[in-house]
C-alpha cells in the first residue's frame, strides 16, 4: 500500500484534512454518488417504471406529518411516486448529465486549445474566433436550440433512448470554450519552455509533443474548470428538466420534480417542489465547494 | 569565406556556416500597419555570419544579450529557419531537401539548454525523458536494449541507474543539466550545441560540469558548439572563439591568442570586464553605452557609438571580416592597420 | 564605537508542516559605516534571507527566531511595521536584482523619486522634482531633465538599474542593501554599475551589503567579504586576505573552481556533492561529507567563527581550534 502513504503524505491531501467544510462536501458527494449508484436496491419501487406506481397512494405527506407512512419517508408526488426513490434515481441521471457532458467538453476544448495555442497562426485564430462566437451565446439557449433541432429532427421512438445523449450532446457543446481558452493560454506558455525545445530538436512529431508533453502539462487548470463545470452542467440540465425540454417526463430528474412540485407549493403539498430542489442545492453546492477547494490546492501561489 | 582554422586534412569541417542570417518580421498592429503605411520592423538576430568546426573541437560563441549567439544556435539546430545563408553538416546542406526527410542530421546534433529547471519535463520520469531520442530514432530492438542504454548513460554522467525512477524536481540543477546531457548523448551523436549549460549554476557546481563535458569529449570523441556569455568559462573550455555584436561575428581566432593579443575593440572591451580575482588593482578603461537596439541597430559598423577607435568610415560602411595575423577581424581600423 | 549594523546571533526559521526549516542557524557581523560588506555563497546558502531580514522585508512564514540586528545601536528587529517602513528608505535602501520589477511600470520615475523624496525627507513637491533630476543625473542618466518624465519601460537593463540606484539613495541612506544588483545585466554594463556603486558610496559615506554568489562582482567592490553555507557563515576577513589565502576549507574549494582565464588547466578543481538542502542539514559542520579536512570534530560538533593564523581572518573550522590552541 506505499502508493496511500504516498497519497496520504502529499500536501494536496493535508490542506484537505484540515478543512472540515471540504471534508463535508466530499462525504456528502461521496454519499449521493453511493447511493445513486446503488438506488435501484436501496428504493421501494423504480419510480421510472409507471406500472409500480399506485395513484391511491399520490400525495402522501413526509414521516413527520399526518397522513404520512414510514415507507414513503419524504412522501410522495401527483402520481404516487415516492419522493425519496426518485430524488435518488434524479440524482443518477443529474451526476451522468453533469459528468458526460463535461468530459465531452474537455475533450473538444482541450484538443482545439492545444492544438490552436501550440500551433498558432491562422489556425489558433480560426478556432479562438469560433469560441468567441460561440461564448457571445448563454450556455442555456445553445442546449436549447441544440435540443430542439435534435426533438425536431428524430424521430419520435428514437427520442426517448437518445434523449440523454442529446443532452449530453448540447451541454457539453455549450461549454467547451471555457476548456479551449484555458488549455490554449497553458499551451502557449510551455510551447516556448525548453524541454519543448529539446523535443522538436530530437525530431519528435508536433502530435506527439502535443499528446505527450503539452496536454500532460496543462491540464491542472482544465481540471479544476471541470470540477466546477459539473454543478454549472447539472444545473443546466435541471434548468432544461424544468422547462420541460430535458428528460422525458417519465423518467423524471430533479429539475422535472422541481417543475412538477411546482404547481402544488402553494396548495398545501410542498414536499414535491422542496426536497428535490434542495436536493439539487446539496449537491451542487457540494461538488462545487470541492472545485473550488482544488483550485485553491493547486494555485501554487497560495501554497 | 576565409576561415582562421587550419584544416590540413581532406575531411571536411563538421559543420560549416555560411552568410546565415536570420530575421525576425515583428508584428505591427493591424490598423497601423493599412494606414500608417507602417513597415514592421524587422529584428536582424543574426546578420550573415560564417564560421566553420573541426570534428572533435570545441567553439566558443561569445557576446553580451541581443548579439544571436543564442538565435545562431537554434538555427543551426534546426529550431528556426535561416532567412538566408547556407549550413553544411558533414559535408551536406542542412535544409536540402532530401536530407530534411532523414533523421540522421538529428541523431547526429543534438542540444543543451540554459535552464535546468525548463528544460526536462517535469512529468516524466527521468529514464523516459533520456530514452526520448532512443524512442524518437527506433535505436533500441526492445525494452531491455532500451533500459541498459538508459543506465549506461545515467553512469556515464556521473549518476545513479536507479535515478530513472525518479522525476526531475528530485534533483538539483546540476544533476538536472547532467540529465539534459544524458538525453543529449543517447542518440550517439557526433556534436553537441550548448546554450549557456552553465550559466544558471552555482560556480562549484558548474565547475563539475564543464570538468564532465570536457571528459565526455574526450572519451565520445564530441564536437561542441558552446554558446556562453562567460569568457572565464570560454577560455576553460574552447579552443576556438567567435565573438558576436548585434547579430554580426567581430572576430574569430583561435583560443589563446584571442585572450592574448585580442585585436577587435569590441573583444577588448569584453576582455577588459573579466572581473579580477588576484585583486592586482589593474587600470580599467571606461566602458561607455550599451548594446543599443537590435531592431534600430546603428548604420555601418554595429559597434561605432561605443568603439574608442572608431572613425568617418565606421559610421558608413559595414565591416566585412579580414585576415589579421592569426585572427578573423570585422573592423575598419584594424585592416587598416590604425590600432596596435 | 558601535558599528553602523550589527547583527548578532540571528537566527531565521520557516516552520513547515514536516518540522522546522533552519534557513540561517546563528550568525553574527557587523557592518561599519561607509564599508562594503560583500556576502557571498551558493543559492541556497542563506544570503537573501538575511538581507531580508536586516532590511525588515522576511516574508511569512519565514521569522526571526533568535538574535538582534542593531542599526545605529538600535534595535530594529521587532519593530512594528509603521516605524520599519520609516526606518527603510530613509536610512536603510535597497537595490534587487531584476530593474523591471522593482519600478513601478504605471508611473513615471519622477514620479516615483519624488514620491520617496517627500514620504523620507522634509522637501515640498517643488524641491523634490529639482533633486530627482540631480539624482538622476548623479548615477549617470543623461537628459535628466527630460528623462525624469519618462516611464520605466522606455528605458533599457542598465539604465533601470541606475534608477534604481537613485530611489535607494535619494533619501541619503546610510546603509544599502543590494540583492545581486547585477546580476541580469550584460557584463559591460555590470562593469559601469559596479563602477557607478562604488564612487556614489565613496562619496556619501554609505555603507553597502553587497548580496551575490558572483565572486568576481565581490572581489570588484567590497572591503570585507563573508562566505556563506548553508545557512552559517564559513569564513569572514578583509577581501584580499579571503580571496588570495582562504582559510575555510569550503572558501579554497570555491575559488579554486572558478575559472581563470591564462590558467591552463585540463579539469577544474570542484568539491564533490552539492550544498546539502534545508531539510537535509548533516550535523556538527554542515560542510563536513564535503571537506577533504574533516575529522572526527567535524561530524559531531558545530564550530563557530573562531579566529584564524591570520588576525583579521575569522573561519568556522576545527582546523583552527587546535591551531589556537597549540599556538
Amino acid at each position: 500500500m506505499g502508493w496511500l502513504k504516498r497519497v496520504m503524505d502529499h500536501d494536496i491531501f493535508y490542506s484537505f484534512t484540515r478543512s472540515w467544510v471540504i471534508m463535508l462536501a466530499a462525504f456528502i458527494t461521496l454519499f449521493i454518488v453511493i447511493t445513486s449508484v446503488f438506488a435501484p436496491w436501496l428504493t421501494i419501487h423504480d419510480p421510472f417504471n409507471p406500472s409500480s406506481l399506485n395513484l391511491m397512494d399520490a400525495f402522501t405527506p413526509p414521516i413527520w406529518i399526518s397522513g404520512g407512512k414510514w415507507i414513503h419517508p419524504l412522501g410522495t408526488d401527483d402520481q404516487g411516486r415516492d419522493i425519496l426513490s426518485t430524488i435518488m434515481f434524479g440524482n443518477r441521471i443529474s451526476l451522468l448529465v453533469g459528468f458526460l457532458s463535461v468530459l465531452l467538453a474537455m475533450l473538444i476544448g482541450v484538443t482545439l486549445g492545444t492544438v490552436s495555442g501550440y500551433i498558432g497562426g491562422w489556425l489558433d485564430s480560426l478556432i479562438m474566433r469560433l469560441a468567441d462566437a460561440q461564448l457571445t451565446v448563454p450556455p442555456i439557449l445553445i442546449a436549447l436550440l441544440i435540443n430542439g433541432v435534435a426533438r425536431a429532427s428524430l424521430m419520435r421512438e428514437l427520442q426517448e433512448s437518445l434523449n440523454i445523449y442529446v443532452l449530453v450532446f448540447s451541454i457539453g457543446i455549450s461549454a467547451w470554450p471555457q476548456y479551449a481558452r484555458v488549455t490554449r493560454s497553458g499551451a502557449m506558455v510551455e510551447r516556448n519552455k525548453e524541454y519543448i525545445a529539446a523535443s522538436r530538436v530530437i525530431g519528435v512529431h508536433p502530435v506527439m509533443i502535443m499528446l505527450q508533453h503539452i496536454v500532460p502539462n496543462v491540464m491542472g487548470p482544465t481540471l479544476v474548470l471541470a470540477t466546477i463545470g459539473v454543478p454549472l452542467a447539472i444545473i443546466i440540465e435541471a434548468t432544461l428538466s424544468f422547462l420541460g425540454v430535458g428528460v422525458p417526463p417519465t423518467t423524471p430528474s430533479l429539475g422535472t420534480l422541481i417543475r412538477v412540485g411546482n404547481e402544488f407549493l402553494f396548495s398545501g403539498e410542498w414536499w414535491i417542489t422542496i426536497f428535490p430542489a434542495l436536493a439539487l442545492v446539496v449537491l451542487v453546492l457540494s461538488v462545487n465547494l470541492i472545485g473550488d477547494w482544488l483550485r485553491d490546492t493547486f494555485n501554487p501561489k497560495l501554497r | 569565406m576565409a576561415n582562421p582554422i587550419p584544416n590540413h586534412s581532406t575531411v571536411p569541417p563538421l559543420l560549416q556556416v555560411q552568410e546565415l542570417s536570420k530575421y525576425f518580421v515583428l508584428s505591427v498592429p493591424w490598423l497601423s500597419g493599412i494606414f500608417g503605411r507602417q513597415s514592421p520592423p524587422i529584428l536582424r538576430a543574426v546578420d550573415g555570419v560564417s564560421f566553420e568546426i573541426q570534428r572533435g573541437q570545441t567553439f566558443a560563441l561569445v557576446g553580451e544579450s541581443g548579439c544571436g549567439k543564442s538565435t545562431a544556435a537554434r538555427v543551426i539546430v534546426g529550431l528556426y529557419h535561416p532567412t538566408t545563408g547556407k549550413i553544411f553538416f558533414q559535408g551536406k546542406s542542412l535544409g536540402d531537401p532530401s536530407v530534411k526527410s532523414s533523421p540522421e542530421s538529428h541523431t547526429r546534433m543534438q542540444m543543451i539548454f540554459q535552464d535546468p529547471y525548463a528544460s526536462l519535463d517535469p512529468r516524466w520520469r527521468v529514464q523516459d525523458i533520456i530514452a526520448e531520442p532512443i524512442r524518437a530514432f527506433h535505436l533500441a530492438k526492445n525494452r531491455t536494449e532500451l533500459r541498459e542504454r538508459v543506465s549506461e548513460l545515467l553512469l556515464q554522467v556521473g549518476l545513479s541507474p536507479s535515478d530513472g525512477e525518479k522525476y526531475p524536481h528530485e534533483f538539483s540543477g546540476g544533476q538536472r543539466q547532467r540529465i539534459s546531457i544524458a538525453r543529449a548523448l543517447s542518440s550517439h551523436p557526433d556534436f553537441l550545441v550548448c546554450d549557456e549549460p552553465t550559466s544558471a549554476l552555482d560556480v562549484s557546481v558548474q565547475a563539475q560540469i564543464l570538468n564532465l563535458m570536457k571528459e565526455l569529449q574526450r572519451r565520445l570523441g564530441l564536437t561542441y558548439l558552446f554558446i556562453s556569455h562567460n569568457l572565464a568559462v570560454v577560455n576553460h573550455i574552447s579552443d576556438y572563439v567567435g565573438v558576436m555584436y548585434l547579430g554580426r561575428l567581430c572576430e574569430v581566432a583561435p583560443k589563446r591568442i584571442l585572450f592574448n593579443q585580442p585585436q577587435h575593440p569590441y573583444t577588448r572591451l569584453l576582455l577588459d570586464t573579466i572581473p579580477d580575482l588576484s585583486i592586482s588593482g589593474r587600470r580599467r578603461q571606461p566602458v561607455t553605452g550599451e548594446v543599443p537596439n537590435p531592431i534600430h541597430p546603428p548604420s555601418g559598423c554595429a559597434f561605432h557609438p561605443r568603439c574608442p577607435s572608431a572613425y568617418d568610415r565606421c559610421r558608413i560602411e559595414k565591416p566585412n571580416p579580414k585576415f589579421a595575423k592569426d585572427n578573423l577581424v570585422a573592423c575598419h581600423a584594424v585592416e587598416e592597420g590604425l590600432l596596435q | 564605537m558601535t558599528a553602523l549594523l550589527e547583527v548578532d546571533r540571528l537566527r531565521i526559521e520557516f516552520p513547515t508542516r514536516r518540522g522546522v526549516l533552519v534557513a540561517v542557524d546563528d550568525i553574527s557581523f557587523s557592518i561599519e559605516e561607509g564599508e562594503v560588506l560583500g556576502v557571498v555563497g551558493e543559492s541556497g546558502a542563506g544570503k537573501s534571507i538575511t538581507g531580508a531580514a536586516v532590511i525588515g522585508l522576511l516574508e511569512p512564514p519565514g521569522r526571526i527566531a533568535q538574535g538582534n540586528i542593531r542599526f545605529e545601536g538600535q534595535q530594529i528587529n521587532g519593530l512594528p511595521h509603521e516605524v520599519m517602513r520609516r526606518i527603510r528608505g530613509a536610512k536603510i535602501g535597497a537595490i534587487f536584482q531584476d530593474p523591471l520589477t522593482s519600478l513601478n511600470p504605471l508611473y513615471s520615475i519622477g514620479q516615483q523619486l519624488i514620491e520617496t523624496l517627500t514620504t523620507h525627507t522634509d522637501l515640498s513637491p517643488a524641491q523634490a522634482r529639482a533633486r530627482a533630476v540631480d539624482l538622476l543625473n548623479e548615477v549617470g542618466i543623461p537628459a535628466a531633465e527630460r528623462r525624469v518624465e519618462s516611464y520605466p519601460h522606455e528605458f533599457s537593463g542598465g539604465m533601470r538599474q541606475r534608477v534604481v540606484i537613485a530611489l535607494a539613495i535619494c533619501a541619503n541612506p546610510r546603509l544599502i542593501i543590494a540583492d545581486e544588483p547585477t546580476t541580469a545585466l550584460d557584463v559591460s554594463i555590470q562593469a559601469q554599475i559596479i563602477g557607478l556603486l562604488k564612487s556614489l558610496c565613496h562619496e556619501h559615506r554609505t555603507a553597502i551589503m553587497l548580496i551575490t554568489h558572483d565572486m568576481g562582482v565581490i572581489a570588484e567592490m567590497s572591503d570585507r567579504v563573508a562566505v556563506m553555507y548553508a545557512g552559517r557563515i564559513a569564513e569572514i576577513g578583509p577581501l584580499r586576505d579571503v580571496v588570495k589565502s582562504p582559510k575555510h576549507p569550503y572558501t579554497v574549494g570555491l575559488m579554486d573552481s572558478i575559472p581563470v582565464v591564462g590558467q591552463e588547466k585540463e579539469q577544474l578543481s570542484h568539491i564533490r556533492g552539492a550544498m546539502p538542502r534545508l531539510q537535509e542539514i548533516p550535523p556538527g559542520c554542515s560542510f563536513h561529507p564535503r571537506c577533504p579536512k574533516a575529522f572526527d570534530r567535524c561530524s559531531g560538533e558545530r564550530p563557530d567563527l573562531m579566529p584564524t593564523s591570520h588576525p583579521t581572518q575569522f573561519a568556522s573550522c576545527w582546523k583552527f581550534a587546535r591551531a589556537v590552541q597549540h599556538g
